[in-house]
């Protein structure tokens, strides 16, 4: 069976969702050799790695390919790509993702198709495009197949190996270490679940009114084990992390179930979460464009309907 | 500093967008062309590095002849000159192509930096300023919050899912921009009478000494197998709180099995 090179999502040895979802894809078109990039393979990511399917670790953690922004990915992957001849690259649609796998296909001429939410056996993507309205196929014709897909489209299927680990020594291009990150900054608001891999996800915007407004939506988001997301009028206002912003410049997210309080769904805004399996909207004005997208909506004020939701699952969640 | 900024003309952000049954393209001429909201930023970024370190800002853009609006709108922003690729054999050019086409133009230019927006609201593919990087052998600055230029150094602040990475080169290099980074400025009257006597070339493939046979539709290494519309999702529920509306969600969500 071919390989299917998978390049793993993780952040400080933690293995993401993406990565379990990107496996199970994989499987369908060979034997997925995972590619990490970056410190902290160790034997738990290792452990995780293989629940999901991976039949080899190949492993780059020297500074040379983590000490630079994005290029060195693209170096490490066609060397693999050159060696190895997979039947496809399959990468996460992270902006670190989507770059790294642009690269990568002018260095090895082949055809990428971006933000994939299904891939079948015969290396068909489905992509879902204009905010949801048109489900697309397509084929890469030419050279390996590079794709990249959206967190939170393919259902993770376990399947239980025991990968090898082995160290990645490919040079790096001259051109690729031009870039250098002195410094990485978090300002994430920690303790919940990642906004991009969630599976429920509350929000807030500018209805919210202020930063102690944005109490009631974590309260709410902490009765449903959810992320908290914000519309671009709430985190400019300085209500809420910019990381948190959800949207065509914030993050593409497509929980379960998105609930939308105070937004008034601008097109932008939609961009970022028109997929979301279910969608609940309080908003206190009946013409509020993102009532559209509504499977149950309420005309309110969210200062009385958001508590009210709250205590009402938990107190259910008691019984 | 010799800057460019590249700039695409897209359908109307709030046009609704289809694909063409005959050929699989995005259908273009059904639409109003505005410039890329992103790119917006990108231009107004490039106009304060060059109001601050002095120097010149050059605007590029391929598309079809009518994107020369879109050129003309950066020149009216205070852009300096501009370089717009159009041919017919461009057309269908996939982001490869788009990125093969753009850097012919951009090579031997000696530019210190390029200024891209960081995503393209109707491809939405965020590949091209890596892509361009790349094959230019610079610097990829991208997702840029915040830029600071001094000398011939550049560093960005990266947007990242868990905050940002500070990252640094020498120029030359690729910049993307992200919208919070300014507010970009609007056309003023005198803005817009200056632009219509700025100089804009036109140039082709064979300008660009580039085969026809490695951009278009011909040279687009994907394909759509297929296309069609989502079904309609049935119309939801809509309910006035009358003080109970809290407790309706939650049966809402009880019935769909989340709580
Ligand atoms: C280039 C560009 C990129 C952008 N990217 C994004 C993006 O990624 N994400 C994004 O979100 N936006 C983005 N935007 C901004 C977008 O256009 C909108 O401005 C923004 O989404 C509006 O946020 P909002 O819905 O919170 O605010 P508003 O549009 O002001 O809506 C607030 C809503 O709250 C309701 N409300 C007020 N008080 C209450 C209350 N007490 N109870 C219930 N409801 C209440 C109001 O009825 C109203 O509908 C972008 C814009 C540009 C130009
Ligand atoms: N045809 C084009 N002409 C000029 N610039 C472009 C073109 N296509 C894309 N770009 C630039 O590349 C950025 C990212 O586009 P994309 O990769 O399509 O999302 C845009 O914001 C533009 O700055």
């Amino acid at each position: 069976m071919a390989d299917v090179l998978v390049l793993v999502e993780q952040f400080g040895g933690q293995v993401k969702k993406a990565t379990a979802e990107l496996m199970t894809a994989a499987r369908r078109l060979g034997s997925p050799v995972a590619v990490w990039i970056g410190p902290g393979c160790d034997d738990g990511a290792l452990a995780t790695l293989g629940e999901f399917g991976a039949s080899e670790v190949l492993v780059a953690d020297a500074p040379q390919y983590t000490d630079h922004s994005v290029a060195p990915i693209a170096d490490v992957l066609a060397a693999l790509v050159a060696q190895r001849s997979p039947a496809a690259v399959l990468v996460a649609s992270s902006a670190t993702g989507k770059e790294a796998a642009g690269r990568l296909a002018i260095k090895t001429n082949s055809g990428i198709i971006t933000d994939a939410v299904d891939i079948a056996a015969d290396g068909t993507a489905t992509q879902s495009v204009f905010g949801g309205s048109t489900i697309v196929h397509s084929r890469v014709t030419q050279g390996t197949p590079i794709i990249t897909v959206r967190v939170n489209s393919i259902a993770p299927e376990p399947q239980a190996t025991t990968p090898s680990r082995s160290t990645i020594d490919v040079p790096v291009g001259e051109s690729s270490t031009k870039a250098r990150v002195t410094e990485r900054t978090e300002a994430t608001k920690g303790g919940r679940p990642e906004l991009a891999e969630a599976a429920v996800v509350v929000s807030g915007g500018r209805g919210v009114g202020s930063a102690d407004g944005f109490g009631v939506i974590e309260q709410l988001a902490d009765s449903l084990g959810a992320a908290v997301g914000a519309s671009r009028a709430a985190t400019d206002a300085g209500w809420y992390p910019h990381t948190h912003q959800v949207g065509q410049t914030g993050k593409t997210v497509s929980p379960q179930l998105y609930i939308a309080n105070g937004i008034s769904g601008a097109i932008q805004h939609r961009a970022g979460m028109q997929t979301s399996k279910t969608i609940v909207v309080v908003n206190k004005d009946p013409e509020a464009p993102i009532f559209e997208l509504a499977d149950f909506g309420v005309v309110g004020d969210l200062f009385e309907v958001v508590p009210q939701l709250t205590e009402e699952i938990k107190k259910r969640a008691g019984a | 500093m010799k800057v460019a900024v590249c700039v695409k003309q897209v359908p109307d952000t709030w046009a609704e967008k289809r694909l063409r049954a005959e050929d699989s393209l995005l259908d273009r001429e059904s639409a109003d062309g505005v410039m890329n909201e992103l790119d917006e930023y990108a231009v107004e970024q490039a106009l304060q590095i060059v109001e601050a370190a002095g120097g010149e800002v050059v605007v590029v853009s391929m598309g079809p002849e009518r994107a020369a609006e879109t050129v003309r709108k950066a020149l009216s922003m205070g852009a300096d000159s501009g370089i717009h690729v159009v041919d017919d054999a461009l057309r269908g050019s996939d982001a490869i192509a788009t990125a093969t086409a753009l850097a012919a133009a951009l090579k031997g230019r000696d530019f210190d930096l390029i200024v891209f927006g960081s995503e393209s609201t109707d491809a939405r593919m965020s590949v091209v300023p890596a892509m361009v990087a790349e094959i230019l052998g610079i610097a990829q600055l991208t997702f840029a919050q915040k830029v600071l230029v001094d000398g011939s150094a550049v560093t960005i602040e990266r947007v990242t899912d868990y905050g940002f990475d500070t990252v640094t080169a020498s120029t030359p290099a690729v910049i993307s921009v992200v919208e919070k980074i300014n507010e970009p400025r609007y056309p003023s009257f005198k803005g817009i009478m200056a632009a219509k006597k700025k100089p804009v070339e036109t140039i082709g493939l064979a300008e660009l000494s580039l085969d026809p046979g490695v951009v278009g539709s011909r040279a687009s290494w994907s394909v759509v197998a297929d296309f069609s519309a989502r079904p309609a999702k049935a119309a939801g529920v809509v309910v006035s709180d009358a003080g109970d509306g809290g407790v309706k969600i939650a049966d809402f969500l009880a019935e769909q099995k989340f709580i």
